[in-house]
Formats: structure tokens, sequence, C-alpha cells
């Protein structure tokens, strides 16, 4: 019970992209149409995923042991960017089709701060190793939802006839606003 | 004489010419998340600044020791570097500031602002160019920083660092100081940019046309006579 209410709270409640404001560079750049959104989505759910089990590794088993958590952020930024190249050359041998779906976001992913601030948020809240990958799958689901969202509103959007000093990032940044005032109404939902 | 005039547009131009957050729109996580008051928004981008101008003098001083394949990762380890010393500092020095910001200070370290930086500026160009850009581009991101966080801290706190700004019968806007208030304030704050500098290059098309015609006039006029 307690780790689908960690999975519903990183996804919908605390969603990344829409409350911490992670992640938001993908969110604005490869959110204009919905079948490369929701790759990019599913691409970082994966590495997501990967990441808080290698980071809680990482901090558990060799960092804090050594008392050497001042190197997190080093540490932690050079295996998420090493393990997106691994993710890549792996998928690439195994699954052809599959790469050619997610390849070209996997580099991306390296820059996504939802990564990073994942990793950060694992150990800022404490998880034990089973939350930590709950709580990844979560934040990915969140954002694989957000993203798609947006792109489907983007998909609209094509058709309005908006200012054009507003065209761009102007109008997916209002956009967005609207779209974390409707996540608000889940706010009461799961404290925490 | 010249050559010191380009020095300064290397400084000038991160001001508003090619500012990161309105220009380029890069940085848009720690912009977004930390600027619900202006005090915020400036100690952000101070650290920021602090990392972007130190991760620049060095990398520019190593860039010809940089093999080309490594060199993404060699950056991030420098930023992240600087990050922690950052982190550190504020921790120790102002631990009320390094609480409000959080988990946001590190995140410095994937802040495309500074890794975009490294790669189309330190990476080519000499330490004391690289220093002033990174100055220009860190001053530019303060001014966003200070100006989205002063508007959101006026609308819906009343105040602007902590003084007292609008009276107490106005009922503050709740929303100003949430998640969705930050998306709405940035993209008015482009949109409007936006229309401003369209107005400017209008006028300036306008100038122009207007000075060619000039010349023409009499040409007419006197096409006119001999019809």
């Amino acid at each position: 019970m307690e780790l689908v209410l960690i999975f519903f709270s990183a996804a919908i409640v605390n969603n990344f992209v829409l409350s911490y404001f992670l992640g938001i560079c993908p969110f604005i750049g490869v959110s204009g149409k919905i079948s490369s959104a929701f790759s990019m989505g599913l691409a970082t759910t994966f590495v997501m995923s990967i990441t808080s089990i290698v980071t809680w590794l990482i901090y558990h088993l060799v960092l804090v042991p050594n008392n050497l958590d001042f190197l997190q952020y080093v540490s932690f930024i050079l295996v998420i960017a090493s393990l997106v190249q691994f993710v890549e050359m792996f998928i690439k041998k195994i699954s052809q089709p599959l790469y050619r779906a997610l390849g070209i976001f996997l580099p991306l992913i390296t820059t996504n701060c939802a990564i990073l601030g994942l990793a950060l948020f694992i150990v800022l809240k404490e998880y034990s190793f089973i939350e930590g990958i709950v709580y990844g799958l979560g934040a990915g689901a969140g954002f694989t939802l957000a993203i798609t969202l947006m792109a489907g509103i983007r998909e609209e959007l094509d058709l309005a006839d908006v200012p054009k000093s507003f065209q761009g990032a102007p109008i997916t940044l209002l956009v967005a606003g609207i779209l974390a005032l409707a996540f608000m109404g889940f706010a009461g939902l799961i404290s925490g | 004489m010249s050559k010191k005039a380009t020095l300064a547009r290397e400084y000038v131009k991160g001001l508003w010419e090619q500012n990161a957050v309105f220009r380029q729109v890069l940085g848009m996580c720690p912009t977004l998340a930390v600027t619900v008051s202006a005090i915020n928004g400036i100690a952000m981008a101070l650290a920021t600044t602090f990392v972007l101008v130190f991760s620049s003098v060095i990398i520019s001083s190593i860039r010809k020791l940089i093999p080309s394949q490594v060199r993404i990762a060699s950056y991030i380890v420098v930023i992240a570097t600087f990050v922690t010393i950052v982190d550190l500092v504020m921790k120790a020095q102002f631990p009320e500031l390094s609480k409000a910001l959080g988990p946001y200070i590190p995140l410095i370290v994937v802040n495309c602002l500074i890794l975009g930086r490294q790669e189309a500026f330190s990476s080519k160009n000499p330490v004391f160019r690289s220093f002033l850009d990174a100055l220009g581009m860190g001053t530019g991101f303060l001014v966003a920083l200070f100006l989205l966080g002063g508007i959101r801290e006026i609308f819906g706190n009343r105040t602007l660092l902590g003084l007292q700004i609008l009276p107490n019968f106005y009922e503050p806007w709740l929303v100003m100081i949430l998640p969705a208030g930050a998306f709405l304030t940035l993209g008015l704050m482009m949109g409007f940019f936006n229309t401003m500098s369209q107005r400017k290059k209008r006028l300036e098309h306008q100038t122009i046309i207007q000075q060619h015609l000039k010349p023409q006039k009499p040409a007419l006029a006197s096409d006119g006579e001999a019809n």
C-alpha cells in the first residue's frame, strides 16, 4: 500500500514536470508530436528506473561507507551519463525497432534534470531500495503523462491562431501553466 | 581600441540580445522552480553565475588538452566540482537560503545554460573572453530571475525582497507562488518581450525603407513630368 502511494504521489500529485519543474527542456522541446513525445517519455522512464537502482546502490554501498557523500553530484552525473551511453549501445544490440524508436532521444536524456533530480530526491527522502525503484517508475510515468498531454494539446494548437509574439515557447509555457493548474486538483488526494 | 569594443560586446550580448532565459530558453528548470521570491531568484542566479564563470575559465584554459570524444563528460566533471563547492559553502554560510533552494542547487550541474556556454563558447575562445562571456550570461540570468521572482513575489505575497509593496486590501493571488504561476508569468513575460522586439524590428525596417525611398522620390517626380 505504501508503495502504491509512493507511485501515485510521484506520478500525479507531485508530478516532476508540473510541480517540481524538472525536465522542462524536453517538455518544451520534444512535445511537438504525440508519437515522439510518447517515445521520449518511455525512454526517460526506462533510464529513470535504472538510474534509481544504480544510484541507490552507489550511494549506500560505496559513498556512505567511505564517507564520500560530498562526491555524490560528481558521481551521480557521471553514472547517469555513462548509463545512458550503455543503455543506448545495449538497445542497439538487442532490438533495432526499439533503437529506432528511442535512439535519438537517449543522448538528450543525459542533460535532463529530471534524472539527476530523481537520484537526489531518493537520497533526500531516504527511500529504501524498493521504494526508490517504485519512486523512479512513478516519476517516469508522470513525465510520460505530462509530455504526452502537452503534445496532444500542441498538435491542436497548430491549427489555432496564436498571436505572432506568443508562438513557440511562450504559448507552450502558458499551456503548461494551465495544465499545472489542472494537476493541482489532485493535490489533496495523497498527502506527502 | 576596436579590440576593446569587441571585448565589451562579449559581456553585453548576454544581457539582452542572447539572454539565456528569454531568448535562448535555456536553464528553465531553476528559473521556474526557485523564483517564488526575488531573493531566491537572486541567490540562484548568483550561484549559477559563480559556477558558470569558474567552469568557463577552467575549461577555456584546458580546452586544448581535452580530447573531443570525452569533452561533454569532462565539462560535467568540472561543473559538478564547482557546484559541490557552492552547495557546501551555502550550507555553511546561508543555511536558510540553502534550505529554500533545496535540491535545485545540485541541479545546477545539469543546467543546460552552463553546459551550453562551455560547448558553444569556452571550448573555442581564450580565457579572458570566456570569462566575460560567462559573466555576461550570468548577469542576464540574474536579471531574468530577479524580474520573474519580483513579479511573482509582488502579486503573490504583496512584498518585494521582504518589504511590503502592495497595500493590505489587495488580496494576494495565491496562484502566483504556486507552480502554475511560474509557467504563466514566464509565458506572459516572454510574449511581452517578443512583442517589444518585433515592434523595434518593424520600426527599424520602416526607417530603412524610408531612407531608401527618399532619393527615389525626385526621380518619380521627374518621371511624372516627362509623361
